[in-house]
């Protein structure tokens, strides 16, 4: 018996000692730590977010791309809602009741996590609504208006380049913890890139709750309130009214034209067409769906996303390696007779005089001259075998910036594609692919893609004689300085004086009279140099490309302009970068020149796009 | 029936049970009334709960004067299998509620049968270690006590009401009363201590903690204490210098394993050559802490696979939470966090009956159920919180003392499953509200609001009364 006892008296002894756990830990709790009084002080507290206007966007010359004006969003506290005319209320914001009956049975199924919060019923109400709204709302309890900052864009230019801001979700909330429910970010192009120094910082205003969770009162006369800090301004490089013209020559048509200046770095105009229309941007919502399901899809920066092959503009890369690597000279001859052939292959030609030196080559585009020139680099017995000196190769093209991401604060940057040797030795086996298998590298074809980004930090290279600053879309400023590797010059494995000849025959193809491949892009008073490119394209018509710079000397622009299915370089690609040069240039459009201006507005070739389903 | 015999009724324990019932409902009432509250407005919470309370009642006063005690022993068997097979169809035919599927709906009635198996646990489990002859040191024996109390404890699991099932633990220490020896609990709590050390710290300050424990066990059992003593001091402090050692880059290089590993390798052959030695000189209780010792290495490095892959992320979260290795306020840390304002922001005397403002905001999920506590520790401070874990107190003390003193072996029993269940629910609910358990969904005896609690905690206490009774015949 007393060892039963014994048990039940440790029994109680093991009671007691949890209980005493217990009693200690509420001691703690409720007697000795007083912070948790002061945090169920704060949850009495309520604080009303004060949101910071977002910073503004400026062109490089100080005029404002991207401005703020006011808009009202509609707010509820479904707590405190009760039955109201819901068909007025739909009237009023000219919303359909089953939205209304949606948000309320989310509101029910979610009352848990919603509590006493307010949350964002309605977005974006316009300032008519808005004023109907306040005069009806004492009908509506539980519901308010705020005033929100929404974009407008005074230029009608740059809807994919600046990108739009739109109320942050799930997933975003996800990755970006710092943001909460109901804020604003920038989710592409330049909103989304400079989002840090854009969005400001959020503030506060306190007030006292009491027990029937009525508001009583600003809690300590407002001094611990803070006030919203209004996001920086960003300076962009571009070129507002430049943008706006590269646009307009643009339109409809499909393709990149990039603007960058040579010394900087700095990109002047990025336009991807088809683009986002402006209108559009500060309504994202709205329009999202539609844009989405636009077949020429306006959301795909082709700037830095769509790598293609650069066509004949890449004889210029072969051009500068034969020179390095002594293979040729400016004096080397080669002969074309209408294309070049080697047993039953034949790279076809146009037809132009014969034999060809180095400026001519470029001058005239022959492709016989870079398919023997290709071969001496492959074939070079400087190199034990064709593998070495394919790597070295792809060395040199890489210091030129192509098959790599050149680092800009262009979101989405792609890097293009680089032929490598497994891929040649997966093609053709391994050791027995020949100079000849990869032919096509000669004039730009096969199995390279380069962005039009690439090519113009190409054309700005050659426009410098060696050496490119990364691109970027952010003008260095006091307030809002860039990264230290937008200033640094990359050089590139060429030596200058081997540029300096390349520069030569791009001056030619423009200004070399008779057999000049680009001709038209010649301005009065302005040297212009440049390069034609015609992209085979196996879906449809072969793409337009031209490169250039101007003035040749102290180069201030360098462009690209890439015309998907727009035919021979010559075509549409020259007259438009040679377009964009002369009004950045000169300011105006030559009257002998106006005609060219008026074909570039009026052609159209969306009809000449595949379109992928 | 005797009248007199009701005169010796318990009435401290229906007075301690009244009282809870009416505090309760006072906190049901606080927690979820609005500004103009009628308190027979049977559409809200604190109406419905006046009906369950009223419906207690009648039901106390049944099993009280109305219902023969014999029925229980005679019908044992039956209400047992009913409830499991209630607890077994529940799982295809229950409504989910929370993530578990462990209620039956009756139209606007909603029944949680694990509640009640409780009861039917307890009076089966009586009837079978009550019966003469029954000897928990019998192999058999055992195995029918255990089964007893296992069987409803699956089933809840497979109901994913895990906390419902952790209760059924407390039957261990009616086992402990009926004969169980202490080591298992001891053994228990020591797994479950090991089990938090490795989670908080690592293996290897786990693996140091057993090896002090153990020295200072196998000391207190044997004559040489002091010798023992050091031993283990010495042993520990020249493990502990192990990472150190580790440390030095000569060694650091060319060692491929974490002072974790070394560690095992280190102690665990010294254990094993041990164990065999103590079998070969019959050393029982060198045989018994070597096995300890190696049970307690298999546990402390089953503990990252426990943790990783049989615990449910719900579960991992909230014992993640509760010993801060994740901090999470918005998240699986809410509950507790917003309990703990709630209740810490009562100070000593408390805001006053309605004033609280954290539990009248909803800041506290679930507060009228299993949160209840929030709203006595907001609203009447440390002094109500006190008056509780006292009243609780007296009421286990009550029934222990009482259980001792019955002749039907199986009446103690009774009483020793009522103390354990009443026990291991408040134990682990307020635990839960202070922060000292991980988030464990299980009502506060007599105090949280809910039908199938409050009837089924009303039946567990009053059919105890009852029977106590029989003492006086």
């Amino acid at each position: 018996m007393a060892v039963f006892l014994e048990k039940k008296n440790i029994l109680i002894t093991g009671i007691a000692v949890a209980f005493l756990v217990i009693v200690i830990r509420l001691f703690n709790v409720q007697i000795i730590d007083k912070s948790y009084r002061i945090n169920a002080d704060n949850n009495a507290l309520k604080y009303e977010t004060r949101y910071p206007a977002r910073g503004l966007i400026l062109d490089r010359n100080g005029d404002i791309i991207v401005g703020n004006k006011i808009t009202y969003d509609i707010m509820v506290t479904p707590v405190e809602v009760e039955a109201f005319d819901t068909l007025q209320f739909c009237k009023i914001l000219s919303i359909d009741t089953s939205f209304v009956k949606e948000k309320f049975r989310d509101y029910k199924l979610y009352r848990r996590k919603v509590g006493f919060q307010t949350l964002t019923f309605l977005k974006q109400v316009s300032n008519e609504q808005y004023n109907m709204f306040i005069e009806q709302l004492y009908k509506f309890p539980g519901f308010s208006a705020i005033p929100r900052l929404a974009r407008t864009y005074p230029f009608n230019a740059g809807g994919n380049l600046l990108g739009y801001v739109s109320e942050v979700d799930a997933n975003y909330l996800k990755r970006n913890p710092s943001y909460k429910m109901g804020d604003y970010a920038g989710k592409t192009g330049m909103e989304e890139a400079y989002e840090e120094l854009l969005k400001g910082e959020k503030g506060y205003t306190i007030y006292l709750r009491d027990a029937h969770n009525r508001i009583k009162e600003h809690y300590e006369q407002g001094q611990y309130d803070k006030t919203a800090v209004k996001g920086a301004d960003v300076v962009t490089t571009i070129d507002a009214h430049l943008q706006a013209y590269g646009e307009t020559l643009m339109k409809n048509k499909v393709g990149s034209l990039v603007a960058i200046e040579p010394s900087t770095g700095e990109i002047l105009t990025m336009v991807s067409s088809p683009g986002i229309n402006v209108n559009q941007l500060a309504e994202i919502n709205k329009h999202y769906k539609d844009i989405v399901a636009d077949p020429y899809k306006p959301m795909f920066n082709r700037v830095v996303m769509s790598p293609q092959p650069p066509g004949s503009v890449f004889k210029l890369v072969n051009g500068l390696i034969g020179l390095q690597e002594n293979v040729v000279t400016v004096d080397t001859k080669y002969p074309c007779h209408r294309g070049y052939t080697v047993g039953n292959l034949t790279v076809g030609c146009h037809n132009h005089p014969s034999p060809l030196n180095f400026y001519q080559s470029i001058m005239m585009s022959c492709n016989a001259y870079y398919c023997y020139l290709f071969r001496s680099i492959m074939d070079n017995p400087k190199y034990s075998n064709i593998r070495e000196a394919f790597l070295k190769w792809s060395e040199y093209v890489k210091s030129l910036g192509f098959g790599t991401k050149l680092g800009s604060d262009i979101p989405s940057e792609q890097a293009g594609q680089m032929p490598t040797v497994e891929k040649y030795d997966r093609l053709h086996g391994k050791g027995r692919w020949r100079s000849l298998s990869i032919i096509s590298l000669s004039i730009g074809q096969g199995e390279i893609g380069c962005t039009p980004l690439h090519l113009a930090n190409f054309a700005a290279t050659l426009a410098n004689r060696g050496y490119y600053y990364t691109p970027h879309l952010q003008k260095d400023t006091q307030d809002t300085p860039i990264e230290d590797k937008y200033k640094a010059r990359h050089y590139t494995m060429i030596d200058t004086a081997n540029f300096s000849k390349v520069v030569e025959g791009m001056y030619l193809a423009v200004n070399g009279g008779p057999g000049a491949t680009a001709r038209s892009a010649a301005l009065e008073g302005i040297e212009v140099c440049g390069k034609t490119g015609t992209a085979q394209n196996p879906h449809g018509d072969d793409h337009s490309v031209f490169i250039c710079f101007a003035p040749k000397d102290n180069p201030k622009i360098a462009v690209v302009a890439y015309i998907e299915n727009g035919g021979f370089g010559a075509t549409w690609a020259v007259p438009i970068a040679s377009l964009l040069v002369e009004k950045y240039l000169k300011d105006s459009i030559a009257p002998e020149r106006a005609w060219m201006e008026q074909r570039v507005l009026e052609g159209n070739l969306l009809n000449k796009v595949k379109i992928k389903r | 029936m005797n009248h007199s015999l009701y005169r010796k009724l318990d009435w401290m324990l229906i007075f301690c049970y009244l009282i809870l019932v009416i505090f309760g409902w006072m906190n049901v009432y606080a927690s979820v009334s609005g500004e103009e509250s009628r308190i027979f407005d049977f559409s809200t919470k604190y109406g419905m709960h006046l009906i369950w309370i009223a419906s207690a009642f009648i039901i106390a006063t049944l099993i009280l004067f109305a219902i023969p005690p014999k029925l229980y022993t005679v019908f044992a068997w039956w209400f047992y299998v009913i409830v499991v097979l209630m607890l077994f169809a529940v799982i295809f035919v229950g409504v989910e509620v929370n993530g578990s599927k462990s209620w039956f709906a009756l139209g606007p009635l909603r029944l949680q049968p694990a509640e009640f198996s409780k009861i039917a646990t307890s009076v089966a489990l009586a009837v079978l270690m009550g019966k003469y002859g029954y000897k928990f040191n019998h192999f058999p024996d055992a195995i029918n006590a255990l089964t007893v109390i296992g069987l409803p404890m699956l089933l809840i699991v497979m109901e994913k009401e895990t906390g419902s099932a952790l209760v059924y633990l407390g039957f261990l220490f009616v086992m402990y009363r009926e004969g169980m020896s202490g080591w298992v609990l001891i053994y228990g709590l020591m797994s479950i201590l090991l089990f938090i050390i490795t989670l908080i710290f690592s293996p290897f300050i786990a693996v140091l903690t057993s090896i002090g424990i153990l020295t200072i066990l196998i000391g207190a059992q044997s004559r040489q204490f002091f010798k023992y003593l050091m031993i283990g001091i010495a042993v520990i402090i020249v493990l502990g210098l192990l990472p150190e050692f580790l440390d030095i880059k000569a060694i650091a290089a060319i060692n491929p394993l974490d002072a974790n590993s070394w560690i095992v390798i280190l102690t665990a052959p010294v254990a094993l050559f041990l164990l065999i030695r103590s079998m070969y000189k019959r050393n029982k209780i060198m045989r018994k802490y070597m096995l300890a010792f190696l049970c307690g290495i298999c546990i402390i490095f089953s503990v990252d696979f426990v943790f990783d892959n049989i615990l449910q992320d719900h579960q991992r979260a909230r014992i993640e939470t509760l010993f801060g290795m994740k901090e999470d306020l918005m998240g699986v840390g809410y509950n507790v966090h917003q309990s703990l304002i709630a209740i810490g922001s009562g100070g000593f005397g408390g805001k006053g009956f309605l004033n609280g403002t954290q539990t009248r905001f909803d800041f506290v999920p679930e507060q009228s159920t299993d949160f209840i506590f929030c709203t006595i520790g907001e609203e009447w401070g440390f002094l109500g919180t006190m008056s509780v874990i006292i009243i609780y107190l007296i009421m286990l003390v009550r029934i222990l003392n009482s259980a001792e003193k019955q002749k039907d072996a199986y009446i103690r029993i009774y009483g020793y499953c009522v103390a354990s269940c009443l026990f291991m629910h408040v134990f682990i609910n307020i635990g839960m509200t202070i922060g000292l358990m991980p988030v464990i969904g299980i009502p506060l005896p007599f105090l949280s609001y809910g039908g199938s609690s409050l009837w089924a905690f009303t039946i567990l206490l009053f059919i105890y009364i009852r029977l106590d009774l029989e003492r006086w015949r």
